[in-house]
């Protein structure tokens, strides 16, 4: 079982935990400004990279926090997870290997 | 007493006697949930009797009071003692005006406790978490899963375990609890 490491409780099996889409998804200050494109843009469209991704998830089955998350899209491995608020940490050392 | 209201009464007249991990029902107490900002935290511990812990999956115990951490800003305060609506007078006034909420949930769960040598061997059949004392020492509580239900689990003693289960989840937790059992008869 996957082990994931909420920012609050430490370490946890990964069936207490939901998935929530891509982290640092901002929506914009005024919607009324953006065009359609730029619009579906920040509904629907995700980077979906191979590799590693940010994304939101929350320890439904525990603290109830959403938190974010850094993991391999590849291995399915959880580079880092940090709380909501925070910058996404630079992992470019960590890209490297 | 009707089983609908305790639908845990029936199950524990017929529960096998274990002693390495003995079940029982425990009788009806008062719950409330306290969530509120760092401002109302300590004035509510003060007025409720038991302090409100900040550090994570901790809980306090003062007396028939019991302060349970459940998220950054979410407590489960559980009294035997006293009827829900005076505790929420008791606790009100020394939160007015400061961001908070306070509800009862008395009615939402029931609790289990779970002693013996063995007591932990027998969560472990339906929940995933390290139970050694390092990793879940005595003091420690935590929302988490057991089978497809999900329970609050404190650690009392380190072989006495508390759960708090929804009251529509309790008797499928405690069937599975006593599958567990089976084993050890």
């Amino acid at each position: 079982m996957l082990i994931i490491s909420c920012p609050w409780c430490g370490e946890r099996p990964e069936i207490e935990f939901v998935y929530g889409g891509e982290a640092h998804i901002a929506r914009p200050a005024d919607p009324s400004a953006l065009s359609d494109q730029e619009w579906a843009d920040f509904l629907y469209n995700r980077t979906n990279p191979k590799g590693t991704h940010a994304e939101r998830w929350r320890h439904i089955h525990g603290c109830g926090r959403f938190f974010n998350a850094v993991r391999d899209t590849v291995s399915d491995f959880f580079v880092a997870t940090y709380k909501p608020g925070e910058p996404r940490p630079d992992l470019s050392q960590d890209d490297a290997k | 007493m009707s089983d609908l209201l305790f639908p845990l009464t029936a199950l524990a007249a017929t529960a096998s006697d274990l002693p390495a991990a003995r079940l029982s029902a425990l009788p009806p107490a008062t719950r409330l949930v306290f969530r509120g900002r760092e401002s109302a935290v300590g004035p509510a511990g003060i007025a409720f009797g038991a302090e409100l812990p900040r550090q994570a999956c901790r809980f306090k115990r003062s007396g028939d009071r019991l302060a349970a951490w459940l998220g950054p800003d979410e407590w489960l305060l559980i009294a035997e003692d006293a009827d829900p609506a005076a505790l929420i007078a008791e606790i009100e006034p020394a939160v007015f005006g400061l961001p908070h909420a306070l509800v009862d949930v008395s009615s939402r769960s029931l609790g289990i406790a779970l002693e013996g040598p063995r007591a932990a061997y027998v969560l472990n059949q339906g929940c995933p978490l390290d139970l050694s004392e390092a990793a879940f020492p005595v003091g420690m509580v935590t929302r988490t899963v057991f089978g497809k239900a999900e329970i609050v689990l404190l650690r009392e003693t380190p072989e006495r375990f508390r759960l708090d289960v929804w009251r529509s989840f309790a008797p499928y937790v405690w069937g599975l609890l006593e599958e567990a059992r089976r084993e050890l008869a």
